[in-house]
């Protein structure tokens, strides 16, 4: 069963992807398919980040409503375009290589997930309890701080490098920064070896530090590898179409409904193929169908949104 | 045989182990038994390396736990904590299954799919097995966390509190199980446990501690004396011979 409907969500991912090459395409047929075959690339490669880094982020703090962005991810890379914007100046920062702030980011982004959750998580199972509640607040409170800082940074600096720091901070789908797909694409398939080399263990990490360990995991080490492969995918993402809140979420939970398993070899998969499906879908149901011009991002992070409430209201914390 | 040598402990500055050095041997069941607070569950958890060994060393058949690859040790121990609560929905034969990670890593093969299905017979766990965990009862859970430690198939089992949440009968059974376990397959079995009579008739060693010390360790018949009794919990009782077993009891 698990297999069918992992095959059923694939095809909807390729149904929609041709839609989406194929649909009101006029003209040069190369230019077209190349043109969108691109950005189809970065739309599949920011689901897969998204859907796979929240899926280990639930996986290692055992609860399915936390998400690297409410935990404070986004405004940390907010904080830190706007700061690159602030120090080099609007010329300074627009005429960067693509692939410094890139890097920068996945480096500082690495460092404060290392120090902030590789301390908080991990403890034993009664203290785990209690750091649950710890680390949301501590995610909430830095998520603050980074935003306060951020408006203070955006109201100090010159009007016209504002709106370069302004434009980095929301996602758009639409325009996806192709020059950095190449490099994306490397690291990303880095980070996906990495993760389908530890499925299994993934299985066993998910029921938590202790009944790991004593299964054989090298808990504390997993634990740090699995935070950097997170920073990383959600560096990969944010650096395509800029942060996203909470499509991480409604997706692990839809791939946790769909898929009747807790192997990571089908919940992966799962996730990265209803994101693309959602992100692709939605472009074309947007775009050529319904012929709105709101973007994509605010209506997938409303259904986030929505679905982030329901959760806390049917009290699913795990 | 786990040998414990100097073995102290702290949490937040309070001292929970103090100085423990003592052998358990191979081959038996002991039984870990002291009053609340005492040290018990912390010196199951530093043995099975769920805690960091602050001070003093800790060995199971030469294997140093600090020092030896996790997943070395997870082929040698197997440990059932009190605090078993795991938040992904799994059903039972899915929990027993997991004993068996450390042999197959993920890829179980027909060995271990007979072990599993070995362990859900051996725990009486044949109609539950397509159940989900939240699905059964407190003792039921209790004797699948039991089963998966047993699938694990290791030499030493460490259990902590086993019987909570289980019925006279399952309880008795549970033991019987276990106690019948070490005699035939020679597993070292270790039991932290509060019903003090199931110590008298079930292990052969017995481990007491108090307030983090170690008040003594040693055969089973040696141990349970009125006056050590005393010493730990501060009640007093008689000990009787009933058909060659050893009953403890107390009064009001």
């Amino acid at each position: 069963m698990t297999l069918h409907r992992l095959g059923f969500i694939f095809l909807l991912y390729i149904a929609f992807s041709i839609a989406f090459l194929t649909l009101n395409a006029r003209g040069n047929w190369d230019f077209v398919l190349s043109f969108r075959g691109t950005k189809l690339i970065g739309i599949t490669m920011v689901a897969i980040s998204i859907s796979c880094a929240t899926v280990l982020f639930q996986t290692i703090s055992q609860n399915r409503i936390l998400t690297p962005s409410i935990m404070g991810f986004d405004s940390l890379y907010i904080l830190l375009q706007t700061m690159m914007v602030f120090f080099l100046g609007g010329f300074g920062f627009a005429s960067l290589p693509q692939e410094i702030p890139f890097f920068l980011n996945f480096t500082i982004m690495m460092l404060a997930s290392l120090a902030l959750f590789g301390t908080l998580l991990g403890r034993s199972a009664n203290q785990a309890r209690q750091d649950l509640h710890r680390l949301l607040l501590t995610g909430i409170i830095f998520g603050v701080f980074f935003r306060s800082i951020t408006s203070f940074i955006q109201r100090v600096i010159d009007p016209n490098d504002f709106v370069i720091a302004a434009a980095s901070t929301f996602a758009d789908f639409n325009t996806i920064n192709t020059d950095l797909l190449l490099i994306a694409s490397l690291m990303m398939i880095i980070a996906l070896a990495a993760l389908w080399h530890y499925r299994h263990e993934l299985d066993v990490i998910a029921l938590g530090k202790e009944t790991a360990t004593n299964l054989g995991i090298p808990y504390k080490t997993r634990l740090y590898t699995l935070l950097v492969i997170i920073a990383l995918l959600i560096s990969i993402s944010t650096a395509l179409v800029g942060p996203v809140a909470f499509f991480g979420l409604l997706v692990s939970n839809l791939a946790y409904q769909i898929i009747p398993s807790y192997h990571h070899a089908y919940l992966l998969p799962a996730a990265s193929l209803i994101a693309a499906s959602i992100l692709i879908g939605g472009q074309v149901i947007l775009e050529h169908l319904i012929g709105l011009s709101t973007p994509l991002s605010i209506v997938v992070e409303c259904l986030g949104g929505l679905t982030f409430l329901l959760l806390i209201i049917r009290g699913t914390t795990r | 045989m786990i040998r414990l040598s100097s073995v102290s402990h702290q949490i937040d500055g309070a001292k929970i182990l103090s100085n423990i050095s003592a052998n358990i041997p191979k081959g038996q069941v002991t039984a870990l038994i002291g009053p609340n607070g005492a040290g018990k569950s912390t010196l199951l958890s530093l043995i099975a390396r769920l805690q960091g060994l602050e001070q003093g060393s800790i060995s199971i058949d030469d294997l140093d736990v600090v020092t030896t690859p996790s997943d070395e040790l997870a082929r040698k121990l197997a440990i059932l904590t009190q605090s078993n609560s795991i938040t992904a929905r799994l059903r039972v034969r899915e929990l027993v299954a997991f004993g068996r990670f450390p042999h197959h890593k993920g890829r179980p093969n027909h060995k271990d799919l007979e072990r599993i299905e070995e362990a859900i017979e051996q725990f009486d766990l044949g109609d539950l097995a397509d159940k989900f965990l939240d699905e059964v009862s407190g003792g039921q859970r209790q004797k699948a966390f039991v089963a998966m430690a047993y699938a694990q198939d290791t030499d030493y089992l460490l259990l902590d509190e086993p019987l909570n949440n289980l019925d006279m009968a399952s309880a008795r059974n549970l033991m019987r199980n276990l106690t019948e376990l070490a005699a035939q397959t020679g597993k070292t079995i270790v039991i932290v446990l509060h019903e003090i009579n199931y110590a008298a008739l079930y292990a052969n060693w017995i481990m007491v501690l108090k307030q983090g010390q170690l008040i003594a360790n040693g055969p089973a018949k040696e141990i349970l004396t009125p006056q050590i009794i005393a010493d730990t919990f501060g009640i007093e009782v008689t000990i009787h011979e009933i058909d060659g077993k050893t009953l403890v009891m107390h009064y009001g």
